[in-house]
């Protein structure tokens, strides 16, 4: 589909360990992709916590996740990341001693001399209705993200949730679809003021329906949906006729398709060696919560610690020829030129 | 310290001493009931450490704070009753707590 990307490591996982490590390899002239699932880099203190304070970053007595991914993004921006957001790397292969080829389910190929994942709590995935049977029009008929506008036109569209994402594809859907029905458990809505007050305009103006309650069965087969019960809050059951449905719950943290890599792994976590927290494979590395050693903590600190080990053990891989010094920023002249400070 | 019973979609049971001052999250997560995840680890961010608390408890817990009401859309099966274990403080108040945890937390 596309060319394949050449470079020395690709970084699976934008979050602040993954962020981290850019800065580590950059020190040792080592280049960097990122691959993240989300849109937005921080991972889980972008998505999870961005306006929680965290206490315990050393010499930062007080920072909010959303403040740490911004400075973070500061340090490291001299070494110039690439990143691709919005992709999740699906296929990982080890084609040379050691040589990686790895794929994105956006279709892009990247060949690196090393990996390291620092994929946290793995990929931030939407949470499925437990519904009774809806695995089989997952994909067919029940979709979690929209990702051609057009596969909805003249169709009659059942949207599920109160937020912004439900929200903007209600808005942005309604004009083509054949009828549209937002389905949320109460009469509040979450979502920016301005998309609730359009949405209820519509409403108003009978170009949807809106129903509060919880949608409790689908009807249809071979993976087509015909319709969905829906139990009103007021405990009614009523029934509504559709060919699609779009739950917007969210999103949860999965392991995904790292577990299809080969790796060694326990309880979904993946054991590194302590010195420089490589797996299992030469050159692929585990870094922050995804990895496991004994005495293993999960925290922010100890997976930049590990990113600095990291970073001195694939200097090997891809400088194999060169003697690696090890210097201190505040003192040396070669790491300040590379931090554009000197 | 308070005593605070957990029971699971199952009809499992768990009756645990709760500490005051930490969370129903906490004191469930410390315990190893299972269908707690807290995913996001108190953040009231996460909406995976949902609980439904009983009946007769409802009106000592009290309702959610509009924050939580929100988070609460990001939840499955919710009930006038639900709450979400890390917004409840652990108070001499809760001595007997009972709390229903759900089959499925969103993952």
């Amino acid at each position: 589909m596309s060319e394949t990307i050449k470079t020395d490591v690709l970084i699976i996982g934008a979050g602040p360990v993954g962020l981290f490590a850019v800065f580590e390899l950059g020190l040792l002239d080592i280049k960097a992709h990122l691959v993240d699932i989300l849109d937005k880099v921080g991972g889980q203190c972008a998505e999870l916590y961005p306006e929680k304070p965290i206490y315990d970053i050393p010499g930062i007595p007080f920072i909010t996740g959303h403040g740490l991914t911004d400075a973070l993004m500061q340090q490291i921006k001299p070494f110039h990341p690439t990143f691709h957001l919005g992709e999740m790397v699906t296929t990982l292969e080890k084609i040379g001693e050691p040589l990686f080829r790895l794929r994105t389910d956006a279709g892009k190929t990247f060949e690196v001399k090393c990996v390291v994942i620092a994929a946290g709590g793995g990929s931030f995935q939407p949470k499925r209705p437990p519904i009774q049977g809806i695995e089989p029009y997952e994909e067919k008929s029940v979709f979690y993200a929209v990702r051609k506008m057009d596969a909805f036109r003249g169709k009659r569209l059942l949207i599920v949730g109160g937020g912004d994402s439900a929200l903007d594809w209600t808005l942005n859907l309604q004009p083509i679809a054949k009828r549209l029905t937002l389905v949320h458990r109460r009469d509040e809505f979450r979502g920016a003021p301005d998309s609730v007050n359009k949405m209820r305009a519509l409403v108003a103006a009978g170009g949807m329906d809106l129903k509060i309650g919880q949608v409790t069965a689908l009807e249809g087969g071979d993976g087509k949906l015909t319709a969905c019960s829906i139990k009103g809050s007021d405990g009614a059951a009523s029934r509504i006729e559709v060919d699609a449905m779009l739950p917007f719950f969210g999103l949860t943290m999965k392991l995904g398709p790292v577990a299809d890599w080969g790796l060694r792994m326990e309880d979904e976590l993946i054991p590194a060696d302590t010195a420089a927290f490589e797996t299992n494979s030469p050159g692929l590395f585990a870094i922050g919560d995804i990895n496991t050693y004994p005495g293993k903590l999960k925290l922010i600190l100890s997976g930049f610690h590990e990113a600095a080990l990291m970073a001195q053990k694939a200097h090997r891989y891809v400088y194999p020829e060169k003697k690696l010094v090890f210097q201190y920023t505040t003192s040396s002249t070669s790491l300040q030129k590379k931090l554009g400070v000197a | 310290m308070p005593k605070i019973t957990y029971i699971e979609h199952d009809g499992t049971k768990h009756t645990v001493e709760g500490e005051l001052g930490s969370t129903v999250m906490e004191t469930a997560l410390r315990n190893n009931v299972a269908s707690i995840v807290a995913e996001c680890g108190g953040s009231c961010t996460c909406a995976t450490c949902l609980v439904h608390v009983d009946e007769k408890w409802f009106s000592v817990v009290g309702p959610p704070s509009a924050e939580e009401e929100e988070q609460l859309d990001a939840a499955f099966e919710v009930k006038p009753t639900s709450r979400l274990s890390c917004q409840i403080k652990v108070t001499e108040a809760l001595d007997g707590l009972v709390v229903h945890t759900p089959a499925y937390q969103g993952r």
